[in-house]
Protein backbone atom coordinates (compact mmCIF):
# COMPACT_ATOMS: atom_id res chain seq x y z
CA UNK A 1 0.00 0.00 0.00
CA UNK A 2 1.19 3.36 -1.25
CA UNK A 3 -0.28 5.19 1.85
CA UNK A 4 0.25 4.59 5.42
CA UNK A 5 -2.56 4.64 7.44
CA UNK A 6 -2.85 7.94 9.43
CA UNK A 7 -1.97 8.34 12.87
CA UNK A 8 -4.76 9.30 15.17
CA UNK A 9 -4.53 12.37 16.94
CA UNK A 10 -6.79 13.21 19.31
CA UNK A 11 -8.62 16.72 18.99
CA UNK A 12 -7.74 18.10 22.24
CA UNK A 13 -10.87 20.23 23.90
CA UNK A 14 -11.08 23.46 22.94
CA UNK A 15 -10.50 25.87 25.72
CA UNK A 16 -13.61 27.92 26.90
CA UNK A 17 -11.79 29.60 29.57
CA UNK A 18 -11.63 33.11 27.68
CA UNK A 19 -15.15 33.05 26.29
CA UNK A 20 -16.00 34.79 29.41
CA UNK A 21 -13.47 37.81 28.56
CA UNK A 22 -14.89 37.90 24.80
CA UNK A 23 -18.74 38.31 26.51
CA UNK A 24 -17.56 41.19 28.78
CA UNK A 25 -16.48 42.81 26.26
CA UNK A 26 -19.27 42.48 24.45
CA UNK A 27 -20.88 43.87 27.42
CA UNK A 28 -19.41 46.91 28.44
CA UNK A 29 -19.61 47.67 24.26
CA UNK A 30 -23.71 47.73 24.89
CA UNK A 31 -23.47 49.41 28.09
CA UNK A 32 -21.43 52.36 26.99
CA UNK A 33 -23.40 52.78 23.54
CA UNK A 34 -26.51 51.98 24.87
CA UNK A 35 -29.40 54.75 25.64
CA UNK A 36 -32.42 54.15 27.30
CA UNK A 37 -36.10 55.24 25.64
CA UNK A 38 -36.81 58.13 27.44
CA UNK A 39 -40.25 58.16 26.41
CA UNK A 40 -43.60 56.19 25.02
CA UNK A 41 -44.03 57.91 22.37
CA UNK A 42 -48.32 59.12 22.96
CA UNK A 43 -48.30 60.14 18.98
CA UNK A 44 -48.05 58.48 15.61
CA UNK A 45 -44.79 59.80 14.22
CA UNK A 46 -44.14 59.01 10.73
CA UNK A 47 -40.61 61.71 10.00
CA UNK A 48 -39.59 63.14 7.02
CA UNK A 49 -36.64 62.27 4.70
CA UNK A 50 -33.68 65.19 3.75
CA UNK A 51 -30.74 65.27 2.40
CA UNK A 52 -29.46 68.41 4.41
CA UNK A 53 -29.33 66.99 7.74
CA UNK A 54 -27.09 67.54 10.78
CA UNK A 55 -26.56 65.44 13.33
CA UNK A 56 -27.27 66.84 17.02
CA UNK A 57 -24.23 65.60 19.14
CA UNK A 58 -25.65 66.89 22.94
CA UNK A 59 -27.89 64.98 23.18
CA UNK A 60 -28.37 66.50 26.89
CA UNK A 61 -28.20 69.87 25.53
CA UNK A 62 -31.02 69.30 23.29
CA UNK A 63 -34.93 68.63 24.01
CA UNK A 64 -37.71 67.21 21.65
CA UNK A 65 -41.39 68.34 20.93
CA UNK A 66 -43.27 65.46 19.53
CA UNK A 67 -46.53 66.13 17.24
CA UNK A 68 -48.54 63.69 15.26
CA UNK A 69 -51.74 62.25 15.46
CA UNK A 70 -52.41 60.54 18.72
CA UNK A 71 -51.71 56.72 18.87
CA UNK A 72 -54.85 56.32 21.56
CA UNK A 73 -58.23 56.44 18.67
CA UNK A 74 -60.43 58.07 20.79
CA UNK A 75 -58.19 61.37 21.07
CA UNK A 76 -59.32 62.00 17.35
CA UNK A 77 -57.02 62.22 14.45
CA UNK A 78 -55.97 65.73 14.82
CA UNK A 79 -52.01 66.09 14.76
CA UNK A 80 -51.06 67.20 19.17
CA UNK A 81 -48.76 68.32 20.47
CA UNK A 82 -46.52 65.59 23.31
CA UNK A 83 -44.08 67.55 26.15
CA UNK A 84 -42.09 64.43 27.72
CA UNK A 85 -44.64 62.09 28.82
CA UNK A 86 -48.05 63.78 28.25
CA UNK A 87 -50.31 65.35 25.40
CA UNK A 88 -49.78 69.24 25.61
CA UNK A 89 -50.98 72.52 24.04
CA UNK A 90 -49.19 74.85 22.64
CA UNK A 91 -50.08 77.36 25.63
CA UNK A 92 -47.52 74.96 27.67
CA UNK A 93 -44.85 75.01 25.61
CA UNK A 94 -43.10 78.09 26.21
CA UNK A 95 -43.02 76.92 30.19
CA UNK A 96 -41.78 73.76 29.61
CA UNK A 97 -38.98 74.58 27.17
CA UNK A 98 -37.91 77.78 29.81
CA UNK A 99 -37.97 74.64 32.07
CA UNK A 100 -35.99 72.38 30.20
CA UNK A 101 -33.18 75.11 29.54
CA UNK A 102 -33.36 76.01 33.04
CA UNK A 103 -31.89 72.18 34.25
CA UNK A 104 -29.00 73.07 31.29
CA UNK A 105 -25.78 74.09 32.77
CA UNK A 106 -25.92 77.59 32.60
CA UNK A 107 -22.44 78.23 30.37
CA UNK A 108 -23.75 76.11 27.53
CA UNK A 109 -27.12 76.95 27.22
CA UNK A 110 -26.71 79.32 24.13
CA UNK A 111 -26.11 75.66 22.60
CA UNK A 112 -29.29 74.65 23.69
CA UNK A 113 -31.23 72.98 20.82
CA UNK A 114 -34.99 72.09 20.57
CA UNK A 115 -35.72 69.04 18.09
CA UNK A 116 -39.10 68.79 16.48
CA UNK A 117 -39.90 65.34 15.59
CA UNK A 118 -43.12 65.95 13.50
CA UNK A 119 -45.23 63.75 11.69
CA UNK A 120 -45.46 64.32 8.10
CA UNK A 121 -49.18 64.67 7.73
CA UNK A 122 -49.31 67.41 10.26
CA UNK A 123 -50.26 70.77 9.29
CA UNK A 124 -47.46 74.25 9.37
CA UNK A 125 -50.51 76.06 11.43
CA UNK A 126 -49.29 73.73 14.30
CA UNK A 127 -45.71 73.92 13.77
CA UNK A 128 -46.16 78.04 13.40
CA UNK A 129 -47.87 78.42 16.67
CA UNK A 130 -44.65 76.50 18.52
CA UNK A 131 -42.49 78.35 16.52
CA UNK A 132 -43.61 82.09 17.74
CA UNK A 133 -43.66 80.02 21.53
CA UNK A 134 -40.13 79.03 21.18
CA UNK A 135 -39.47 82.62 19.93
CA UNK A 136 -41.25 83.73 23.09
CA UNK A 137 -39.68 81.18 25.34
CA UNK A 138 -35.77 82.49 23.52
CA UNK A 139 -34.82 79.28 22.11
CA UNK A 140 -34.25 80.54 19.39
CA UNK A 141 -31.98 77.08 17.67
CA UNK A 142 -34.01 74.75 16.28
CA UNK A 143 -34.07 70.97 14.20
CA UNK A 144 -36.34 69.75 12.21
CA UNK A 145 -35.67 65.80 12.66
CA UNK A 146 -35.74 63.94 9.61
CA UNK A 147 -34.35 60.83 7.89
CA UNK A 148 -31.22 60.83 6.28
CA UNK A 149 -32.09 59.97 2.02
CA UNK A 150 -29.56 58.55 0.16
CA UNK A 151 -30.28 60.95 -2.58
CA UNK A 152 -32.17 64.38 -3.74
CA UNK A 153 -34.05 61.89 -6.26
CA UNK A 154 -35.10 59.52 -4.14
CA UNK A 155 -36.88 62.23 -1.44
CA UNK A 156 -38.58 63.78 -4.30
CA UNK A 157 -39.82 60.07 -5.04
CA UNK A 158 -42.12 60.50 -1.56
CA UNK A 159 -43.83 63.82 -2.71
CA UNK A 160 -45.30 62.26 -5.86
CA UNK B 1 -3.29 29.70 70.76
CA UNK B 2 -2.25 27.96 67.24
CA UNK B 3 -5.20 27.26 65.18
CA UNK B 4 -5.77 24.87 62.17
CA UNK B 5 -5.52 26.97 58.90
CA UNK B 6 -8.39 25.52 56.71
CA UNK B 7 -7.41 25.80 53.28
CA UNK B 8 -10.09 28.43 51.07
CA UNK B 9 -11.77 26.41 48.33
CA UNK B 10 -11.67 28.09 45.19
CA UNK B 11 -14.57 29.52 44.17
CA UNK B 12 -16.69 28.17 40.73
CA UNK B 13 -16.34 30.96 37.99
CA UNK B 14 -18.05 28.84 35.48
CA UNK B 15 -21.03 30.24 35.64
CA UNK B 16 -19.40 34.12 35.33
CA UNK B 17 -20.28 33.39 31.79
CA UNK B 18 -23.71 32.40 32.37
CA UNK B 19 -23.95 35.66 34.56
CA UNK B 20 -22.22 38.26 31.39
CA UNK B 21 -24.50 36.60 28.98
CA UNK B 22 -27.61 38.03 30.93
CA UNK B 23 -26.63 41.20 30.87
CA UNK B 24 -25.36 41.12 27.85
CA UNK B 25 -28.91 40.06 26.39
CA UNK B 26 -30.08 42.51 28.16
CA UNK B 27 -28.20 45.72 27.04
CA UNK B 28 -28.86 44.27 23.60
CA UNK B 29 -32.57 44.18 23.67
CA UNK B 30 -32.62 47.51 25.26
CA UNK B 31 -29.60 49.07 23.77
CA UNK B 32 -31.36 51.76 20.71
CA UNK B 33 -28.46 53.79 18.90
CA UNK B 34 -29.92 56.38 16.88
CA UNK B 35 -28.68 59.52 16.58
CA UNK B 36 -31.15 62.61 16.23
CA UNK B 37 -30.71 63.93 12.76
CA UNK B 38 -32.47 66.93 11.54
CA UNK B 39 -32.47 70.33 9.79
CA UNK B 40 -30.40 72.81 12.04
CA UNK B 41 -32.09 76.17 11.93
CA UNK B 42 -31.99 79.54 13.65
CA UNK B 43 -35.15 81.77 14.50
CA UNK B 44 -35.03 85.27 14.96
CA UNK B 45 -35.75 86.69 18.33
CA UNK B 46 -39.66 87.44 18.91
CA UNK B 47 -40.58 91.49 19.20
CA UNK B 48 -43.14 92.75 20.33
CA UNK B 49 -44.67 94.41 17.12
CA UNK B 50 -45.63 92.47 13.94
CA UNK B 51 -42.51 92.10 11.85
CA UNK B 52 -40.36 95.60 11.52
CA UNK B 53 -40.42 96.54 7.90
CA UNK B 54 -37.02 96.45 6.74
CA UNK B 55 -35.31 98.20 3.69
CA UNK B 56 -34.61 95.12 1.37
CA UNK B 57 -35.46 95.75 -2.59
CA UNK B 58 -37.67 94.04 -4.02
CA UNK B 59 -34.84 92.02 -6.43
CA UNK B 60 -32.99 91.07 -3.51
CA UNK B 61 -35.80 89.10 -1.99
CA UNK B 62 -36.56 85.26 -3.25
CA UNK B 63 -39.76 84.50 -2.14
CA UNK B 64 -40.84 81.13 -1.92
CA UNK B 65 -44.58 80.82 -1.63
CA UNK B 66 -45.81 76.95 -0.50
CA UNK B 67 -49.88 76.98 -0.63
CA UNK B 68 -52.31 74.63 1.62
CA UNK B 69 -52.38 72.04 -1.62
CA UNK B 70 -48.73 72.10 -1.24
CA UNK B 71 -47.98 73.83 -4.21
CA UNK B 72 -45.08 76.13 -4.91
CA UNK B 73 -44.64 79.57 -6.02
CA UNK B 74 -41.26 80.75 -6.57
CA UNK B 75 -40.85 84.65 -7.97
CA UNK B 76 -44.57 84.55 -8.47
CA UNK B 77 -44.04 81.24 -10.96
CA UNK B 78 -45.40 77.85 -10.50
CA UNK B 79 -42.50 75.92 -9.74
CA UNK B 80 -42.55 72.05 -8.68
CA UNK B 81 -39.83 70.96 -6.15
CA UNK B 82 -37.03 69.50 -8.23
CA UNK B 83 -36.53 73.51 -9.39
CA UNK B 84 -36.33 74.77 -5.84
CA UNK B 85 -32.42 74.23 -5.52
CA UNK B 86 -31.36 75.38 -8.89
CA UNK B 87 -33.60 78.73 -8.93
CA UNK B 88 -31.93 79.00 -5.23
CA UNK B 89 -28.94 79.11 -6.61
CA UNK B 90 -28.72 81.19 -9.33
CA UNK B 91 -30.48 84.00 -7.44
CA UNK B 92 -28.06 83.52 -4.28
CA UNK B 93 -25.08 83.52 -6.56
CA UNK B 94 -26.24 86.05 -9.43
CA UNK B 95 -24.19 88.41 -8.44
CA UNK B 96 -26.11 91.74 -9.77
CA UNK B 97 -23.65 94.17 -8.95
CA UNK B 98 -20.66 92.58 -9.43
CA UNK B 99 -18.98 93.03 -6.03
CA UNK B 100 -18.61 88.92 -5.27
CA UNK B 101 -15.68 87.91 -6.95
CA UNK B 102 -16.15 84.28 -6.46
CA UNK B 103 -19.44 84.32 -7.35
CA UNK B 104 -19.85 82.72 -11.14
CA UNK B 105 -23.61 84.01 -11.53
CA UNK B 106 -25.41 85.40 -14.48
CA UNK B 107 -25.16 88.70 -13.29
CA UNK B 108 -29.18 89.17 -14.25
CA UNK B 109 -29.64 92.97 -13.21
CA UNK B 110 -33.28 92.14 -12.27
CA UNK B 111 -32.20 89.57 -9.67
CA UNK B 112 -30.44 89.72 -6.53
CA UNK B 113 -27.12 92.36 -6.18
CA UNK B 114 -25.08 90.02 -4.34
CA UNK B 115 -24.92 86.99 -1.47
CA UNK B 116 -24.45 89.10 0.93
CA UNK B 117 -27.94 91.20 0.03
CA UNK B 118 -29.72 87.97 -1.20
CA UNK B 119 -32.40 87.35 0.88
CA UNK B 120 -34.75 83.78 0.88
CA UNK B 121 -37.84 84.09 2.38
CA UNK B 122 -40.16 81.29 2.32
CA UNK B 123 -43.55 81.28 2.81
CA UNK B 124 -46.43 78.87 3.79
CA UNK B 125 -50.18 79.07 4.62
CA UNK B 126 -51.74 77.58 8.28
CA UNK B 127 -52.24 74.27 5.51
CA UNK B 128 -49.19 73.54 4.19
CA UNK B 129 -48.18 70.05 5.19
CA UNK B 130 -44.78 69.91 7.43
CA UNK B 131 -43.49 67.62 4.62
CA UNK B 132 -43.47 69.88 1.76
CA UNK B 133 -42.22 72.66 4.28
CA UNK B 134 -39.09 70.33 4.88
CA UNK B 135 -38.30 69.59 1.84
CA UNK B 136 -38.60 73.00 0.37
CA UNK B 137 -36.26 74.06 3.59
CA UNK B 138 -33.96 70.92 2.79
CA UNK B 139 -33.91 72.24 -0.61
CA UNK B 140 -32.82 75.47 0.46
CA UNK B 141 -30.46 74.62 2.60
CA UNK B 142 -29.17 72.12 -0.32
CA UNK B 143 -28.68 75.14 -2.47
CA UNK B 144 -26.23 76.96 0.26
CA UNK B 145 -24.64 74.11 0.65
CA UNK B 146 -23.78 73.22 -3.08
CA UNK B 147 -22.63 76.93 -3.57
CA UNK B 148 -20.29 76.67 -0.17
CA UNK B 149 -18.98 73.59 -1.36
CA UNK B 150 -18.49 74.57 -5.18
CA UNK B 151 -15.95 77.52 -4.08
CA UNK B 152 -13.87 75.20 -1.30
CA UNK B 153 -13.19 73.09 -3.93
CA UNK B 154 -12.11 75.72 -6.11
CA UNK B 155 -10.04 77.65 -3.47
CA UNK B 156 -8.90 75.03 -1.29
CA UNK B 157 -9.39 71.70 -3.41
CA UNK B 158 -11.72 70.01 -0.42
CA UNK B 159 -15.52 69.90 0.48
CA UNK B 160 -16.81 72.50 2.58
CA UNK B 161 -17.69 69.96 5.85
CA UNK B 162 -13.57 68.97 5.64
CA UNK B 163 -12.44 72.50 5.96
CA UNK B 164 -11.11 74.49 8.85
CA UNK B 165 -12.63 76.47 10.92
CA UNK B 166 -11.05 79.73 9.57
CA UNK B 167 -11.26 78.75 5.66
CA UNK B 168 -15.34 78.31 6.42
CA UNK B 169 -15.47 81.71 7.86
CA UNK B 170 -14.30 83.11 4.74
CA UNK B 171 -16.55 81.04 3.16
CA UNK B 172 -19.27 81.75 5.12
CA UNK B 173 -18.65 85.38 4.30
CA UNK B 174 -18.82 84.66 0.47
CA UNK B 175 -22.05 83.07 0.92
CA UNK B 176 -23.99 83.85 4.21
CA UNK B 177 -27.16 82.33 4.65
CA UNK B 178 -30.28 84.53 4.66
CA UNK B 179 -33.37 81.96 4.91
CA UNK B 180 -36.45 83.95 6.75
CA UNK B 181 -39.31 81.73 7.78
CA UNK B 182 -42.33 84.10 7.86
CA UNK B 183 -45.48 83.83 10.26
CA UNK B 184 -47.96 81.92 8.19
CA UNK B 185 -50.68 83.64 6.52
CA UNK B 186 -53.87 82.60 4.58
CA UNK B 187 -52.59 82.36 1.24
CA UNK B 188 -55.50 80.83 -0.94
CA UNK B 189 -57.59 77.43 -0.18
Amino acid sequence: MPFKKKKKIETPPVSTASLPDIVFMLLFFFMVTTTMREVTLLVKLKKPQATEIQKLERKDLTTYIYIGAPTNAALGNEPRIQLADQLASVADVQQWVILQREEVNEAERPKFTVSIKSDIDAKMGLISDIKQELRKAQALKLSYSANPASSAEEMFKAYR
Amino acid sequence: MASKKRPVPEINAGSMADIAFLLLIFFLVTTTMDVDKGLLVKLPPWTEESSEEQDIKEKNIFVVLVNSQDQLLIEEEYAALEDVRRLAKEFIDNNGDGSCEDCRGLRDPNSSDNPKKAVISIQNDRGTSYKIFVAVRNELLGAYSELRNDIAQRKFGRDYDELSEGDIELINEVYPQFISEAEPVKIGG
